[in-house]
């Protein structure tokens, strides 16, 4: 800010000078805190992306330049979606006041039990690469985190164990029961369809369906803010003003459109693309043709997945009883919300995405290991928390979590970029963790 | 001045609960008669939030029967309660605070559209329409109740418990946190109230009060009835005696509790 002590100073013989220039802050600062109230932005959810940038910018010039590449950013997407995915089921955990420490051990049981299905019991029954194999063993994998999640949010709700216990003692019995299943072989190589959903080349939609989806989206964000005027119409709210509504419509859609831009400057590589013209038969020079990937499927489930929890999260009932609890489960309790089974269902839900995320984790590595997914839970719980999830619960975003989650990514891949060693690694990410729940609560109360 | 003697809406019968050692309510019973306000007096700790509560289904009684309308009510948890049309105003307010005032109002049984989502839109117009009778200043729509006043929250407790046409009103203190216009706000919708044929149980220290709004007071001591009486057979002092010493003066019908001259 321009309000500097040496203006201040020389005030004092032109008095004029001081009140006219605190004048023009003081109407700028008004005109900034009307530009919110309008837009209806939340301040805080803007600070992240601002943080994020800034990371990123920073990464760029450290690493001369090799961070904001096509190539950087799409891998980073794609590595982040499996966490991501688990983050938006541990907001609502989280905003129960409930905690889960359990999810990498669930994640990689259920892909453990995935893999040996699609490769060791599927191909018995049907035959190998029957095009239902990818569904059956997705379909198992989600049922089957549900179920461990249901015994979870049992015993949790119904039997009131504490849930930081029982998923304490989750993550060592799922982690075992994963070692079990196959005595610690590594299940490889998977079903070549089910493969897709963890990206590559193949698992990409490519450049057209890329700004198909690009296009829709930006109808979407146009509809839902359409329908928010005519609901509030409905009863004669005051509205947003138009050019509000139309500044949130034109950045949301840039900010889509341009992660698309991005994902469709990423090329093939060059063995692919010979490949790709080998089997097509094509009479062309591997350096002229120009193959992108667009969105990463991975990246698209994970999007979908964000959508539909944030959907739930404040279109549902349950959504509401979730956030009702977080603040007063007595309130909840007595308002007639059936507690016990609202936050069993939490823990479905959080089983469910585990099963979604151990399906994207195994298809991008082809293989399911013993390990897949240790220490998973420190990243999702701290992708939620940094996200702006409150421990004390109540209060957290599924959009906020995601965006955790890319921050953390982002910090990960920068640093293997710039060649940090893993324990600096770890330090790093411990520190920052601690720094953002600081700002946070900082944050928080001056907002009171 | 009781509009219906004939019928009674509730009837608690030799209710006690105990926590640990504690006999928070001890054998009491209490009724009351379709538009009617009983007020339950006592001292601080007698066991009046208790007996209320295990009417409105927050605590499970050890003993005792509850009739609503005359039959055997199972009443064991607050869905069980409202179901009955039974609503209660928590002396703590019990209030989600993490969600805004339409939420409140609305909590459990919300508003939804034709697909199954929230009608936010619509839960805010009725709660701007229940909180524009309670209290005409109240703007702060969409803050989480957390951010609002202690009588602004309680505004929007009462709120709540009179949006979904009670036939019962359990109200505990629910003036304590209130400025004097609104308390005289809350005096005038318990008429209200009451002229519509609704039956009020009032929890209050105010005797003042509690002689211009009850028909009758039912006084609590150490968990245990000292006795009920109509306001216009007692005077203010017979009651402070009541709720003091226990002593139930002649005019009063006498409980368990009452001490023996
Ligand atoms: N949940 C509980 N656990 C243990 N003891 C309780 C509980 N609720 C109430 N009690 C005890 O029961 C007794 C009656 O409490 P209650 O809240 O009913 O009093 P009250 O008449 O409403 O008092 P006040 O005028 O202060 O609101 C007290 O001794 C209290 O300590
Ligand atoms: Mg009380």
């Amino acid at each position: 800010m321009a309000d500097n002590p040496k203006e201040e100073v020389a005030g004092n013989s032109d008095g004029g000078l001081v009140a006219r220039s605190f004048g023009v802050i003081e109407h700028g600062l008004q005109a900034t805190a009307r530009f919110f109230r309008a837009t209806e932005i939340d301040t805080r959810m803007l600070g992240m992306l601002g943080a994020l940038i800034l990371i990123w910018v920073a990464f760029h010039f450290v690493s001369d330049g090799r961070f904001l590449t096509p190539r950087n950013l799409w891998n980073l997407s794609v590595q982040t979606a499996s966490v991501a995915v688990m983050a938006t089921g541990m907001v609502l955990v989280i905003v129960t006041r409930n905690i889960d420490l359990s999810v990498g051990s669930v994640l990689g049981f259920v892909a453990m039990i995935m893999a040996v299905v699609q490769v060791e019991w599927l191909p018995e029954l049907l035959n190998r690469n029957h095009p239902a194999i990818w569904v059956i063993a997705l379909t198992v994998g989600i049922a089957l985190g549900a179920m461990i999640g249901a015994l979870h949010g049992f015993i949790i709700a119904y039997m009131g164990v504490p849930a930081f216990i029982v998923t304490l003692g989750g993550l060592l019995v799922w982690r075992g029961a994963a070692w079990w299943v196959t005595s610690g072989r590594t299940v490889s190589p998977l079903d070549s369809t089910f493969r897709l959903m963890g990206g590559g080349p193949n698992g990409a939609i490519g450049a057209f369906w890329s700004w198909v989806v690009g296009g829709l989206a930006c109808l979407l964000v146009l509809l839902l803010i359409l329908n928010a005027r005519r609901q509030r119409k409905r009863f004669n709210f005051p509205l947003r003003p138009v050019w509000a509504e139309l500044f949130l419509v034109s950045t949301v859609c840039a900010t889509v459109l341009g992660a698309v831009a991005v994902a469709n400057s990423y090329p093939w590589p060059a063995g692919i693309v010979k490949r790709y013209i080998k089997n097509n038969n094509l009479n062309v020079e591997p350096s002229e043709l120009f193959i992108a990937h667009g969105i990463a499927i991975p990246v698209l489930i994970a999007v979908c997945v964000g959508i539909v929890m944030t959907f739930v999260a404040k279109r549902t009932r349950f959504g509401r009883y979730v956030y009702a609890m977080g603040g007063n489960p007595e309130a909840a309790e007595l308002a007639g919300i059936n507690t016990k089974w609202v936050t069993t269902k939490i823990f479905i839900t959080m089983g469910m995405l585990c099963g979604i995320a151990g399906t994207i984790s195994t298809a991008r590595l082809n293989a399911a290991t013993n390990a897949q997914g240790t220490l998973d839970e420190l990243l999702v719980i701290a992708a939620a928390v940094i996200g702006g999830t409150s421990l004390s619960g109540g209060v957290g975003t599924i959009a906020g979590a995601m965006l955790g989650a890319v921050v953390m990514q982002s910090l990960f891949s920068g640093m293997l970029l710039l060649g940090v060693d893993s324990p600096l690694q770890n330090i790093v990410a411990g520190v920052v963790l601690v720094l953002a729940v600081w700002l946070d609560g900082i944050y928080r109360r001056r907002q009171g | 001045m009781r509009k219906n003697s004939t019928e009674k809406v509730i009837e608690l019968e030799n209710i006690s609960i105990s926590f640990g050692g504690i006999h928070a309510v001890d054998d009491a019973s209490v009724d009351l008669h379709k538009g009617e306000v009983v007020a339950l007096l006592g001292h601080n700790g007698a066991g009046k939030s208790t007996l209320v509560k295990i009417l409105s289904g927050a605590y499970k009684r050890d003993a005792g029967d509850i009739r609503v309308r005359g039959e055997l009510a199972n009443i064991s948890n607050p869905r069980d309660a409202k179901a009955y049309g039974i609503e209660t105003i928590y002396q703590t307010l019990a209030l989600a605070d993490n969600v805004d005032t339409a939420a409140n109002l609305f909590l459990g049984r919300e508003l939804r559209t034709a697909w199954g989502t929230l009608d936010d839109v619509a839960m805010e117009a009725a709660a701007r329409e229940v909180m524009g009778r309670l209290n005409p200043r109240f703007q702060r729509f969409k803050e989480p109740v957390k951010a609002l006043s202690g009588g602004q929250r309680q505004s929007v407790a009462i709120a709540r418990a009179i949006q979904f046409n009670a036939q019962i009103l359990i109200m505990d203190e629910p003036t304590a946190a209130l400025g004097p216009e609104e308390t005289a706000q809350v005096g005038e919708l318990i008429k209200q109230l009451k002229y519509e044929g609704i039956s009020i149980f009032l929890v209050s220290h105010d005797i003042e009060d509690v002689f211009d709004l009850a028909d009758r007071v039912a006084v609590m001591k150490n968990g245990q009835m000292v006795g009920s009486a109509d306001v216009g057979s007692v005077t203010k002092d017979e009651v402070l005696g009541m709720i003091i010493l226990g002593k139930c003066p002649p005019a009063a019908q006498k409980g368990p509790g009452a001490v023996n001259q």
